[in-house]
């Protein structure tokens, strides 16, 4: 008998468009051993292959369909620090899922459902997987920023036995998966407690400790045996068109950092947030359907995604767009802003638009927008949130002028992350400009192999950890960039 | 923890707190400040280190109680913590090595002003400090700038010092002699009231910004301003620009963004206060008065 892909349990649209409790609820035991079968145990499994941290994906189902969950949660928590969170935001479609065996023919694996099913079971049993204290080496390890990346990294180095410290600029660990996912799309406590998971495995977390102000990276350097900076992107780019001071204007950045990391969506929090009725946030990515949905539970009665392109080139997660329209998330596509207008006392009252029309193919592969002349009109609203991309933070890199970066801003690393400062490693957004957050895991993954085998005087190592360098000749597009940091 | 060691009331709702904080005593320099977050639900707020002592691990901030979290600051006691202070953030001061330089201070501006005083006499330039308030009681830290050179100190209702706003005590030292630069913080009028008479003057003049501000780090984008019609981030590009060249307009109307929230959660907390602290059957204390929107955000 032929089974089908379970569905994955979620609040209903019109219910959770008023709430901030997680959208998707998790398989129940039932519904996961039933996709647990489906699993078809491929000898060459391309799965593996599609996943940045190379997860061994066929082993964890299987031991999850034997129903040996202790096992299954630690060959999975083996492969990946992180699969609490990989199980909620990895575009799994377009990665272990996309090259499924089961997808040719009918319906892949739901691999990120039982991914969060076992995670998840491992963080509800902590005494069915204990952390593993690995007998300290002596060497010291610097890790800059705690987001995927770092975090990644900082596991698989304890579990060599490095003595870790992690540096963050802000007050609470987390980076993006703290300040930037909504907690309807990945609850802080499920960050928190896989961050408590590093933290009893020896990991050191300093916050409030900014490389490049507080300690330069040189300093850093001094103090450690080898570094791996993981900072991510930074800074929030801008649409560059007029009125885009106006009271009512957010880079996504900070109207999410308001609500997620400072907690605004909660009565309790001293951190204001405008609750804009009519809000228009413009992009395409995960990030855009983030501030728009969550615009949407602070009240907004009309949340609007204005996007340059069409719905075919949305960067952001299928699952993302789908839940975003059913919660009500109006879409002006083939939309670009050409001015925030705004009253007398500089509030925003419209966002003034044009149509696109998609022509050629531009270097990044995607057909170009065009302006359909005598197009212009008004999208009234009295809040404009901007999801368009983000560039560099030269905070850490103009402390240290030895650390090479390429015109964008971003470290040049080599094929093993090293930058060009010797021991000193780089990944993530800094690396990469806007990614995921998989692919930031998969970075912390090899440059704590790298690291390992560095500090061993294995150098160079051979043969590379199998996830490829970031290719930056890929990036075509220049610094602004579509976000999709999930 | 940064645990508070003095707290110190310098005007009527001007407080300076001593707390620990070593690492950022040891390389603060003029003109940087930190972000202090007191504990879960607090607000990240930007201050500029008015004073360190490297040896003794200390830094000073000078703080206005102008919304909630600032009033929950400046009722911090000696054996009280801070959670969080992040920094030295922003762009170190850059100082002449010679000749005069004027310092203009407004308010609790003064305390921004008082370092970068300190500075310049250390490095030879003569100083002369403007400092203002509305009243007698509202002038700060006068002995202080009076160790680094001459202070002219006015007052609005003229019950001390020079009666009359610092701009009128400026243009005459402008008058009297050569000036080199200026360095002016205070309110945002007062600050554009200032680049207006150096610019006529002739006389570069720095000034130092007060935006709403989240991380301070660049990757908010809140602290945007525009100065020489580009758009700046005041936590790394600043918070010190050319007074000649920034918005004031812009700066004062974004400043404005929050206020409504501000004022509810004064009051909110007056109100909690008062339930904690009255005994049974009093009537609830009034909320205390909301201060003029004097331009500035938490900064001091």
């Amino acid at each position: 008998m032929q089974i089908l892909r379970v569905a994955m349990p979620e609040q209903e649209a019109t219910v959770r468009a008023t709430n901030f409790r997680e959208v998707n609820l998790g398989l129940t035991y039932q519904l996961a051993m039933l996709e647990a079968e489906r699993c078809l145990e491929c000898p060459k499994p391309y799965c593996v292959d599609g996943c940045p941290v190379r997860v061994n994906i066929p082993r964890f189902i299987r031991l999850l369909r034997d129903g040996d969950l202790p096992a299954a949660a630690e060959s999975l928590l083996d492969d990946n620090a992180l699969p609490c969170v990989t199980g909620r935001v990895c575009p799994q479609e377009s990665q272990c899922e996309g090259v499924c065996l089961r997808g040719k023919t009918g319906k892949s694996v739901a691999i990120g459902s039982l991914e969060r099913f076992v995670a998840d079971w491992a963080q509800a049993h902590p005494e069915g997987v204990p952390a593993r204290h690995a007998t300290s080496n002596g060497r010291h390890v610097a890790i800059v920023g705690s987001g995927p990346a770092g975090l990644t990294a900082a596991g698989e180095l304890a579990k060599k036995g490095y003595d870790v410290t992690i540096f963050e600029a802000f007050h609470a660990p987390g980076g993006v998966l703290i300040y930037g996912i909504p907690e309807f799309r990945l609850p802080k406590d499920i960050v928190q407690a896989e961050v408590d998971r590093l933290v009893e495995a020896g990991v050191r977390i300093e916050a409030n400790a900014i490389i490049g102000k507080t300690f330069t990276l040189p300093e850093l350097r001094e103090r450690f045996d080898a570094i791996f900076v993981a900072v991510g992107a930074g800074l929030p780019v801008f649409m560059n068109v007029p009125g885009e001071n106006f009271k009512g204007v957010y880079s996504a950045n900070e109207y999410l950092t308001r609500v997620n990391l400072m907690g605004a969506w909660q009565d309790a929090s001293d951190t204001p947030v405008l609750h804009g009725q009519r809000v228009v946030v413009v992009g395409g990515g995960n990030v855009a359907m983030d501030a728009v949905r969550t615009s949407k539970r602070l009240g907004a009665s009309v949340a609007t995604i204005a996007y340059r392109r069409g719905r075919e080139e949305l960067p952001a997660r299928a699952e993302e767009v789908h839940h975003a329209e059913q919660e009500g998330v109006e879409f002006e596509l083939l939309t670009a802003p050409l001015e925030v207008v705004g009253d007398d006392e500089r509030w925003v009252t419209a966002l003034r638009c044009q149509r696109m029309e998609l022509g050629e193919p531009d270097a990044s592969g995607r057909r170009r927008p065009q302006p359909i002349p005598g197009s212009e009109f008004d999208i009234p609203c009295d809040m404009v949130v901007v999801a368009i991309g983000t560039r560099s933070n030269p905070l850490l890199t103009a402390s240290a002028p030895e650390l090479h970066v390429n015109e964008w801003g971003y470290i040049t690393t080599d094929e093993f992350g090293m930058t060009s400062m010797p021991g000193v490693f780089a990944g993530g957004d800094i690396v990469r400009g806007a990614a995921t957050v998989i692919l930031a895991m998969g970075d912390g993954k090899r440059a704590a192999a790298s690291i390992d085998s560095y500090l061993r005087g294995e150098w160079p190592p051979t043969p590379p950890e199998a996830p490829a360098a970031p290719a930056h000749a890929e990036r075509t597009d220049g610094p602004a960039r579509v976000a999709t940091p999930a | 923890m940064h645990p508070i060691l003095r707290n110190e009331r310098l005007s009527p709702n001007v407080t300076r707190l001593v707390l620990r904080a070593p690492r950022i005593a040891q390389i603060r320099q003029p003109g940087q400040f930190v972000i202090v977050h007191l504990g879960r639900g607090a607000e990240r707020i930007p201050l500029t280190i008015a004073d360190a002592d490297a040896a003794a691990g200390t830094i000073s901030l000078v703080i206005q109680a102008i919304g909630k979290s600032t009033t929950d600051l400046v009722e911090l006691q000696p054996g009280d913590e801070i959670a969080d202070v992040a920094g030295p953030l922003g762009r170190p001061t850059e100082l002449p090595d010679h000749g005069h330089a004027v310092c203009v201070g407004g308010g609790v501006g003064t305390a921004v002003i008082l370092p970068i005083a300190q500075a310049l006499k250390r490095r030879g330039v003569a100083v002369t400090s403007i400092i203002g308030g509305r009243s007698r009681e509202w002038v700060i830290l006068e002995p202080e700038l009076a160790a680094c050179g001459t202070v002219i100190a006015c007052t609005d209702d003229g019950s001390y010092g020079r009666p009359g706003f610092v701009t009128e005590a400026l243009t005459d030292v402008l008058h009297g002699g050569p000036v080199d630069e200026v360095f002016a913080v205070g309110p945002v009028p007062m600050m554009r009231a200032v680049a207006d008479l150096t610019r006529q003057a002739q006389v570069k003049t720095t000034v130092s910004l007060n935006p709403v501000m989240v991380d301070g780090t660049g990757m908010c984008g809140g602290c945007r301003v525009t100065v020489d019609g580009e758009t700046r981030y005041a936590c790394v590009d600043g918070p010190e620009f050319d007074g000649h060249s920034v918005d004031f307009r812009e700066l004062s109307d974004r400043l404005s963004t929050y206020r409504p929230f501000e004022r509810a959660a004064l009051e909110r907390r007056a109100c909690e206060v008062g339930l904690r602290t009255r005994p049974k059957g009093d009537a609830p204390e009034a909320p205390p008065p909301i201060p003029e929107p004097v331009g500035t955000g938490a900064r001091s």
